[in-house]
């Protein structure tokens, strides 16, 4: 027999998860648009593995498999690491990552609710290191031929014709190689993978996910502290260096609507189980996700730098979470709140 | 009187379905006296009051049955009249099921009761009035049954601000309150008048939920007819649980009380609706606290509020509410904070507002716990502020010192974690475990130092002791040799020659010496003593040698 | 380099030296864990005695039944040492219980009162005698001098204020079990 509560709001882990799935259409549905449909198969293959990388760790950890299996975390995680991931990556990195992910990140830490590290950003980190230059090959926008782009996730790979650097990589290697006579403007206005605002066809993506990212809000699933800690950290470094230095600095909008930047702030810093839970634990651990990515894309190795960032920060989160524990009830001042 | 008055903010609360409507479509009504009355003596927060009546006594209602052990405690009376059959054992209504003393009572149906007076309080010294109301057992009704007569106290300030009377009754399905406030706001504005007085309290703020107009409604027609402008009823809005006294006092005037600390340091004091009536009961009519209103909902046909004597059996509460055929529970309390009850035969009590019949169909059986995601939710429904999650993981690995650095104590069990979480985690089962370990653990402990402290003083007596026989023993020896020599140096005296004489005399004088010094000496502990401890020593040892006179005859040979 | 070597190693240093953590004396510490009993099953004739041979090492940490499996878990935790079951030759664990005299039957001979480490029995000599409950550590202490045997051990029986919540239990189904 159980003990009070016995009133109990109905809740449950699968329908936050279902919600986040859901949070993530809009920006599937832009990718879809704009870069094919190969990220949908890319979805598929990782959601298959996740569950069944899931349901052997149930079994081998002696857990209840319908019960966990349902939650829907495992499909949280796969769905990122597609959309993380190159749409035409080989089937096997796909795999793989997704397979670092839920053995290794989340299962051999403790399951749901232990791992430290967010599952997604170790997949995608200990990819980009092993295979840097498969995960750097993106398709093309507006080259959406499906043939082609499953051939290369399943096929002999045979992919200049379809892939095209990723605005965030041109502009790096144009300013890293090029050192002195590129400036941004110039390489942002030559090339074609940019847009208006950020990268052509990732400023609509990332709509998606903003859209996405509003719906989380509305339910409370997420709360606003980490996303606008992050967007607004990256929005004023970004500015202000980009002020300071416009040759070789690009500015907000470039930062804001490209690579993972939106993915990353509704749907990656916000990952409650490796993150910071106190309010102000929350803007900290977000501004320093922020920090820490624009740092690693203006002047790191790799074309962004969300993944590390996120990594490096869930180490530091329960330092800070001890830090920023809030006042409680009767503690906010001496007198009381009223005098 | 209401006026528009800002109203602050509790963090957190939730707002689960009400039911409060089943059981406020019928008055108050009574119940007839039950074939046997089992009135537990320990009803209150404190110490458990000693029976004052034997098996085969007959006692009258509202006579004193037991009496308060010590100020932090409260009296309890006899229901009715009859004859006392037992004073035992009895499963008391707790979730333990476990037994404690009760008086048992077979009604003579006569319901006669002892001569009653009003207490003329305005003439009486706060403390009076206050030991008067502990004999009178009046305790807080809202729940938490903590003797009303030590928060009757002004504090430092020997005033307060603010007296705050909660009729907010947040929890889901109890009306006990609602109706209390419906029926008999007058005698309700009465006790709250005294209470007043009693603590100089400058305003009275009835609070109470936006959802019972008709209880605001009577309320404040009561207390237009009272005619004090100080009086102010209060709506708040409906947000559990706005019914805890903390955080009605923080929405009604914005003060938080911090654990731990007495309300009234703050200039305020907040009581039950209930507890005001008691007190009127009490003081104006003399009418000890025998009875009280109890809502019977939840899975019965007929939810109604009745004015129950304490003693009788929830069973008998429940047979006219027609309980549905599934029913499988008795809960004392709300959804949300209740206890489960072991059986439908324990009696109600000072602490029974409502007594909530379940079954699975009703309160089902929650799924099965998942790890928990950090989601946060918890944390943005604690009405205490607190980080119920880290409790949690605390708590269950049993940190619990861990546990308190996160304010465990600061919990007040609303159960708002756990109805909002959506890993379907217990949080509050792992709080209670956590905090009666934590009780047990320091009980424990005292227990503990108290036994070493014991030891050590009897280690150092049985030293003391041991050196001070010692002593006797050494100083026993060389009067006995000095005897010896003395007799000897007798027997050979005419066999020496004057050098030898002046020898030995210079040996007796060394001896002498030796002597005197080792006396000085010894016992070691007796030397340097002050003249008050020597004193103190002296007194003792003349004790214990009386004592050794007294025992010699007993004592073995070898002794 | 070197030059780094030697802040650093400066900074070592002087660190050593300002945050040196003053070790509590570890026999207070061990003593604070074992249940004061005072009973001797451990073979030393009090717990300050057993926890200073623990201390020094002469004494394992799994000879005290009272303070049963979590005393010893505590030892181990404290000092680094491994877990052992309580060792057999030292007694087995029992509920905490009190003595209780049989007044019928008590002679008055005051040798339990000799025998109880916390002087929690009263008494004089050709006087009945008593247990004073709330201070007896149940060490069993006065049961063998005792000539009439009119010494028994009572378990402390749960009350409603003692008793305590249980820890949750997991309601999870094995997944065997669910495959069956």
């Amino acid at each position: 027999m159980h003990n009070s509560p016995y009133f109990l709001k109905p809740a449950s882990v699968r329908s936050v998860m279902l919600r986040v799935l859901l949070a993530l259409l809009p920006g599937i549905a832009a990718y879809v648009w704009f870069f094919g449909a190969a990220v949908l198969v890319q979805i598929a293959l990782a959601s298959v593995t996740a569950l069944l990388a899931e349901a052997a760790m149930l079994k081998l950890r002696g857990k209840p498999l319908m019960l966990y299996l349902g939650d829907g975390s495992a499909l949280v995680t796969a769905w990122l690491i597609a959309l993380t991931f190159p749409p035409i990556a080989p089937w096997w990195l796909t795999v793989i990552g997704v397979l670092a992910a839920i053995v290794v990140a989340k299962h051999l830490y403790g399951g749901l609710g232990q791992n430290p590290f967010n599952p997604a950003m170790v997949a995608f980190a200990l990819m980009i290191v092993a295979y840097p230059s498969l995960m750097s090959q993106w398709p093309a926008v507006g080259f959406t031929d499906f043939a082609p782009q499953l051939n290369a996730i399943f096929g002999p790979r045979q992919l200049d014709a379809i892939t095209m650097a990723t605005p965030l990589d041109a502009l790096r290697t144009a300013l890293h190689t090029e050192e002195a006579r590129a400036t941004v403007a110039g390489v942002l206005g030559s090339s074609a993978s940019f847009g208006n605002i950020g990268g052509k066809g990732w400023e609509w993506v990332a709509a998606g996910y903003f859209l996405g990212g509003l719906y989380l809000l509305q339910q409370r699933i997420i709360t606003w502290h980490m996303p606008a800690a992050f967007l607004l950290t990256l929005l004023v470094i970004s500015g202000a260096f980009a002020a300071f230095d416009p040759g070789h600095f690009a500015g907000p909008s470039f930062h804001l609507f490209t690579g993972g930047a939106m993915l990353g702030a509704f749907f990656i810093v916000t990952d409650p189980v490796s993150g910071c839970t106190t309010p102000r634990g929350k803007l900290f651990f977000a501004a320093g996700i922020g920090l820490l990515t624009w740092i690693i894309r203006a002047f790191g190795a790799y074309p962004d730098g969300i993944a590390f960032a996120v990594l490096l920060m869930n180490i530091a989160a329960p330092l800070i979470d001890m830090n920023t524990q809030p006042p409680v009830f009767g503690h906010k001042d001496k007198r009381g709140s009223a005098k | 009187m209401s006026a528009l008055r800002k109203l602050f903010r509790f963090h957190g609360g939730v707002k689960p379905d009400y039911h409060k409507h089943a059981s406020t479509r019928q008055p108050i009504a009574g119940t007839p006296i039950p074939a046997e009355l089992v009135i537990p003596l320990h009803q209150s927060i404190g110490g458990p009051p000693r029976p004052l009546v034997q098996a085969g006594e007959r006692v009258l209602k509202g006579q004193r049955i037991g009496d308060a052990d010590g100020n932090v405690s409260s009296a309890v009376h006899a229901s009715t009249s009859g004859t006392v059959t037992a004073v035992e054992m009895r499963r008391m209504p707790h979730t333990s099921g476990l037994s404690a003393l009760c008086v048992v009572i077979k009604p003579d149906g006569r319901d006669e009761w002892i001569a009653r007076q009003s207490f003329d309080f305005r003439n009486a010294s706060p403390t009076e009035t206050r030991d008067y109301l502990r004999d009178a057992g009046v305790v807080g009704l809202g729940g938490a049954v903590f003797p009303s007569h030590l928060k009757l106290n002004a504090g430092k300030q020997g005033r307060l601000d603010t007296l705050v009377l909660n009729g907010a009754e947040c929890e889901p399905f109890i009306t006990c309150d609602d109706v209390l406030m419906r029926e008999r706001g007058e005698a309700i504005l009465k006790g709250a008048a005294i209470m007043r007085e009693m603590l100089a309290a400058g305003r009275v703020l009835i609070g109470i939920e936006d959802n019972k107009p008709e209880a605001i409604a009577a309320m404040m027609a009561a207390a237009r007819a009272a005619g004090d402008d100080a009086i102010q009823v209060v709506a708040v809005p409906t947000r559990y649980p706005a019914g805890g006294a903390k955080q009605l006092i923080r929405v009604l005037t914005g003060i938080e009380v911090p654990h731990g600390e007495r309300s009234t340091d703050y200039g305020v004091q907040c009581f039950n609706v209930g507890t005001a009536y008691a007190t009127h009961d009490a003081i104006a009519l003399g009418q000890p606290l025998i009875s009280r209103i109890v809502t019977v909902a939840g899975n019965v046909g007929q939810a109604r509020n009745y004015e129950v004597l304490f003693g009788t059996p929830m069973r008998d509460l429940i047979a006219p509410c027609a309980p549905l055929p599934d029913s499988d529970r008795v809960i004392m309390g709300g959804p949300m904070m209740g206890f489960r009850m072991p059986g439908d035969d324990v009696p109600v009590v000072k602490a029974t507002n409502c007594v909530l019949v379940g079954s699975d169909a009703l309160f089902p059986p929650p799924p099965p716990e998942m790890s928990c995601i950090r989601c946060g939710e918890c944390a943005k429904v604690c009405p205490s502020d607190l980080q119920p999650f880290e409790m949690y993981w605390f708590a269950r690995a049993r940190l619990f010192g861990k546990a308190q650095e996160y304010h465990l104590f600061d919990c007040i069990e609303c159960g708002c974690c756990a109805y909002v979480c959506p890993s379907r985690i217990p949080l509050v089962d792992y709080y209670r475990f956590a905090k009666s370990e934590i009780w047990a653990r320091e009980v424990e402990k005292e227990a503990a130092d108290q036994a070493r402290d014991r030891y050590e003083f009897r280690l150092l007596r049985e030293e003391r002791e041991k050196q001070e026989k010692a002593a006797k023993l050494a100083a026993k020896t060389a009067a006995g040799r000095e005897k010896a020599a003395a007799a000897l140096a007798e027997a050979e005296k005419p066999a020496r020659t004057p050098e030898e004489e002046a020898k030995h005399a210079l040996i007796a004088a060394a001896l002498e010496r030796a002597k005197a010094q080792k006396e000085r000496a010894h016992p070691e502990n007796t030397s340097n003593l002050s003249p008050e401890q020597q004193a103190e020593i002296a007194a003792i040892e003349a004790r214990r040698a009386e004592i050794r006179e007294q025992a010699k005859p007993h004592l073995r040979a070898d002794d | 380099m070197a030059l780094g070597a030697i802040v650093l190693g400066g900074a070592l240093g002087y660190a050593a030296v300002r945050f040196r953590v003053e070790g509590d004396p570890l026999v207070e510490k061990i003593d604070a864990i074992l249940p004061q009993t005072q009973c001797g099953q451990c073979g030393y004739p009090g717990c300050k005695p057993y926890a200073q041979a623990i201390a020094k090492g002469e004494a394992e940490i799994n000879q005290c039944p009272p303070g049963g499996e979590e005393g010893i878990h505590k030892l181990a935790d404290l000092l680094g040492r491994e877990f052992k079951p309580l060792s057999a030759e030292h007694g087995i664990e029992k509920p905490k219980a009190v003595a209780l005299i049989d007044e019928q039957t008590c002679i008055g001979c005051t040798l339990c009162i000799q025998a109880c480490p916390v002087d929690a029995i009263v008494g004089a000599a050709k006087q009945m005698h008593t247990v004073i409950a709330g201070q007896c550590t149940g060490c069993e202490l006065c049961l063998p001098p005792c000539p009439v045997n009119c010494i028994s051990m009572e378990p402390i029986a749960e009350s409603v204020e003692s008793w305590k919540w249980k820890y949750p239990v997991f309601k999870l189904t094995p997944s065997r079990k669910e495959a069956a």
